[in-house]
């Protein structure tokens, strides 16, 4: 009997009246692994923020093991891209990967021992416990990341949401994430990760979602992750923006819509 | 209203201040423009507040408190405190904010410092000094007009001869690079105009107030266009209406410093133009966002009941509650009533089924793939 | 009988502590501008209240004050979440506005009075040891003493008792909010004391200096050291030395207190750009010539 990890409905979102997510229909059974992939722009970080409340959709909503997300937070984890912090903060591996705790921890409570142990226990399966007092402005990339996955791993969750845990890392990390990954599936959790590399999808995941803006496609990799299916959603191969954008020269818009940046 | 406008075109004095606030604003909106779009609105700031050791020291040197020389020192005060500010960014992990505030408040400390000496120098010329913290523009003398004229004139006029490559500066910097132009160097130009658009301002409306005058004109214009030529145009517009109207104003009310007055009116225009521009205005941004979403949600609803009506006649309501992108039953009714009113839905007996208008309507868009009609 | 000399001392290392302590976190959110800009609109909401109770030392004025510091973020919030002007931009459009609109009211209505734009920007920690806390007929020293004393105590508590709340809420915002700790709770909260701090402050030393106390010595302890712990404790002193240093040139060269206060502070952190290790130039410097020789 398979339990649904994740039942998203009718899922809209909107920046600045430019479609990012357009209903989105998916349930996701709990156990597997399930990759997202799609072209920039198509909305792949968004439909992760917008599962989380980070991102405030237009229409739609979604579920996770059949409760609305604010209750069953704990049962949740998420990594973010990791340019998505300033790692010129002065702290150390150990705090960082402690941080996933703290919701567990509550308001004004320190961490002990006990948080201390875990976030050991967390760093080793990755490898990086002797690191665990390295400040993390002199990580690389790839250890930037397992130091997510770390922080990620020790709030034990049920579901896990990445959003490319394999970007810009070295060759031995991408081995030790996917380690990982497959340790979690094997004790039962659902892992969802935003991926950009098409020639690892079928080794690394179970079942895919091709999404531009739409979800072209879901389900088992090998029944959905067809060439129809990719040419279908790497089509209009540019940013939607481009085609819901009034077609008139914009020079300070354009340019910097597609930096993302607003002025 | 005739007399009106005569009146002040015969007072001397008037004329004089109102000169010097309008060519304060024309200068502070053009220039402020590229520093809006280069993410660097609190330079003004930052370099209004470094100018104070600039002129106290160019005071102490030369005891004169003739505006070229006062100015003269503001000047290579501004111009030091960017390079400083440029060179923490650099060469250490602070970034831009942080850069600001230590050279903002570090600088004008040294100014308190050397202001306290020449303090104590018994000398009647040291009280043009004032007018710098606060700006006077009342006080404005012929020769303030003039040195103001001339050094905005020139600032605008390399603006107009480097305007290719500031603009090329602004948004692609690495392009111009590649080409062959010595993009530091230009960025170091942008920056000195920067410093003398605010060492011109500083007379009128004084150093905490020289920032807005860089910030509000042209974050007013941005509202209204997105094309550069006509927002840096328009920028120096309002920049100069601003500033013309808080000099009029503060002229006809007694004990009313000018520079406040043409902040608070930069100010009000900027927020007339941030609710009405059209466009990218609040107002009609919301009018838009709210039709969207409204349009958005009909066409998903529209499209379920239309793959439901393939195997059934007309849908009830339980079965819609399932999809419900609405998250309410009472905004989905709703919702569902609209559409019956425009003729795209029918209703019997708390089912629902399309019309020939909505069944025409889903097949365009799916057709089209269009999101909107 | 304890000289105005030493109180003078007294008040400013516990200005420069409270400053410090409220300023490592605003710095590390990326918000030193913000102490630039309370610090100055928090003239309008003192203003205001002088205007409502015509008394100077009425405590409705730091209530005022402290409501403007929280309006003041408020409205900048307003202004960025419209997406239609940048962060910095809307923290001058606000700050500015809210100034002017103080100097307007003190001009018209409040010429006379001791709040003067002067002091507001210069302050004079001079003045402080002649203002004095009296209970009953006990002079129990100066006033600037206790209030800032006061304010130290709240800024150690909030500190402390969110200390790894403000480390998430800065270091990652979303991950904050997913697991649940509120990031703009910690952000207000954060303002309200940068605030209450400024308003304390700048009655003795002036916007300017609160800006220097809260930006400088934790910048150039973000130079020094790569640990929080550190940074925070090493701020402080930097501060203390800025107040205490600052205090004794203004002395020996008699000029203005505050503003050598900030040029000390300034001329610490030129130490730390010159010298950090891996950080300022001389270690950029040594750095480059080490590749050039291995090379």
């Amino acid at each position: 009997m398979c339990k649904k990890a994740l039942e998203v409905n009718a899922l809209t979102t909107a920046y600045n009246n430019n479609p990012v997510l357009w209903d989105i229909n998916v349930d996701v059974p709990e156990g597997i692994i399930m990759g997202i992939i799609g072209p920039n722009g198509a909305g792949k970080s968004t439909f992760i923020k917008s599962i989380l409340g980070l991102v405030k959709p237009v229409a739609g909503s979604t579920k996770i093991y059949g409760k609305p997300y604010k209750s069953i937070r704990k049962k949740i984890a998420y990594v973010p891209q990791k340019e998505s912090v300033d790692w010129d903060f002065p702290t150390t591996v150990l705090d960082v990967v402690m941080m996933g705790l703290y919701g567990n921890i509550g308001w004004i409570k320190r961490p002990g021992k006990k948080e201390k142990q875990l976030a050991l226990d967390a760093l080793e399966k990755l490898g990086m416990k002797e690191y665990c007092n390295r400040q993390i402005n002199k990580l690389s990339g790839g250890q930037q990341q397992r130091t997510f996955l770390a922080r990620a791993l020790v709030q034990d969750a049920d579901l896990y949401l990445m959003d490319e845990p394999f970007q810009g890392v070295d060759a031995l990390t991408e081995k030790v994430i996917m380690n990982l990954i497959k340790d979690l599936k094997n004790k039962g959790k659902t892992i969802i990760a935003v991926h950009h590399n098409l020639e690892t999808v079928l080794e690394y995941f179970d079942w895919i979602m091709m999404l531009n803006v739409k979800c072209i496609a879901i389900g088992p990799c090998k029944e959905v992750f067809t060439g129809e299916n990719l040419a279908k959603t790497y089509s209009s191969s540019q940013a939607p923006y481009q085609s819901f954008v009034v077609k008139k020269d914009r020079s300070i818009y354009k340019s910097s819509i597609l930096r993302g940046e607003k002025i | 209203m005739i007399e009106y406008l005569l009146s002040i075109f015969q007072d001397h004095t008037l004329r004089t201040v109102l000169l010097g606030s309008g060519i304060l604003g024309i200068t502070s909106g053009i220039l402020g423009s590229f520093a809006l779009l280069r993410k660097q609105s609190l330079l003004g700031d930052a370099i209004s507040h470094s100018a104070l050791p600039g002129i106290a020291i160019a005071f102490l040197i030369t005891k004169s408190s003739s505006p070229i020389i006062l100015l003269s020192g503001a000047l290579i005060a501004g111009w030091i405190s960017s390079i400083c500010m440029m060179s923490i960014v650099r060469f250490t992990k602070i970034k831009y904010d942080g850069a600001l505030g230590i050279i903002l408040s570090v600088f004008f400390g040294l100014g308190l410092v050397m202001l306290s000496v020449v303090q104590k120098i018994p000398d009647s010329r040291q009280a043009g000094l004032n007018k710098f913290l606060f700006g006077q523009a009342a006080t404005l003398l012929k020769e303030d007009i003039t040195t103001m004229g001339i050094l905005s004139g020139i600032a605008l006029i390399i603006t107009f001869v480097f305007w290719k490559e500031f603009k090329l500066l602004i948004f692609n910097p690495e392009f111009g690079d590649s080409i062959g132009l010595p993009m530091k160097k230009i960025d170091i130009l942008l920056t000195c105009l920067i410093v003398v658009a605010i060492v011109v301002g500083l007379q009128t409306v004084g150093v905490v107030l020289m920032s807005a005058m860089l910030i509000a004109p042209a974050s007013a214009s941005r509202q209204w266009t997105n094309r550069l030529e006509i927002m840096i145009i328009l920028a120096g517009f309002l920049g100069a209406m601003s500033s013309v109207t808080g000099t009029l104003i503060s002229s006809k009310t007694s004990n009313m410093p000018t520079g406040p007055i043409i902040v608070l009116v930069s100010f009000l225009i900027f927020t007339l133009s941030l609710f009405f521009a059209p466009k990218r205005g609040i107002i009609n941004k919301l009018f838009c966002t709210y039709k969207n979403n409204l349009k958005i949600t009909q066409n998903i609803l529209l499209t379920y009941i239309y793959h439901l009506c393939n195997s059934k006649d007309s849908v009830g309501l339980t079965e819609l509650m399932k999809k419900n992108p609405c998250n309410s039953s009472k905004k989905l009714i709703k919702i569902l009533k609209q559409m019956e009113n425009s003729n795209l839905l029918q209703e019997h007996s708390d089912k629902w089924k399309l019309t020939l208008k909505g069944v025409k309507k889903v097949r365009k868009l799916q057709l089209e793939g269009d999101f909107y009609d | 009988m304890i000289s105005p000399q030493f109180e003078i001392q007294l008040i400013a290392i516990l200005t420069s502590l409270a400053c410090t302590l409220a300023g490592t976190f605003l710095v590390l959110r990326k918000m030193a501008m913000m102490s630039d800009a309370i610090s100055h609109s928090i003239l309008v909401g003192i203003a205001i209240a002088f205007l409502y109770t015509k008394n100077i030392h009425s405590p409705l004025l730091i209530i005022a004050a402290t409501l403007t510091g929280l309006l003041t973020v408020v409205l900048v919030e307003i202004l960025k979440n419209t997406n239609l002007v940048s962060e910095d931009s809307a923290i001058g459009l606000v700050f500015t506005s809210l100034f002017s609109i103080g100097v307007i009211i003190i001009s018209k209505y409040a010429r006379n009075v001791h709040i003067d734009t002067d002091a507001v920007l210069l302050g004079e920690i001079a003045f402080a040891p002649f203002r004095r806390f009296y209970i009953g007929n006990i002079d129990l020293g100066p006033k600037s003493l206790y209030i800032m004393a006061t304010i130290l105590l709240v800024n150690i508590v909030f500190i402390s008792l969110f200390y790894k709340e403000l480390k998430i809420a800065t270091f990652d915002p979303s991950l904050a909010f997913v697991l649940g700790i509120t990031p703009s709770a910690i952000h207000y909260g954060l303002m309200a004391i940068v605030s209450i701090t400024a308003i304390g402050a700048f009655d003795t030393v002036g916007s300017i200096l609160v800006v220097a106390l809260m930006v400088v010595p934790p910048l150039t302890a973000y130079l020094l050291t790569d640990k929080l712990k550190i940074m925070i404790p090493l701020s402080a002193i930097l501060g203390i030395l800025a107040g205490v240093l600052g205090y004794r040139a203004a002395q020996l060269l008699d000029v203005s207190i505050s503003g050598s206060m900030a040029t000390v502070s300034g001329i610490m952190f030129l130490f730390a750009f010159i010298i950090s290790p891996q950080k300022g130039i001389g270690a950029a410097f040594r750095r480059y010539k080490k590749t050039k020789t291995s090379f």
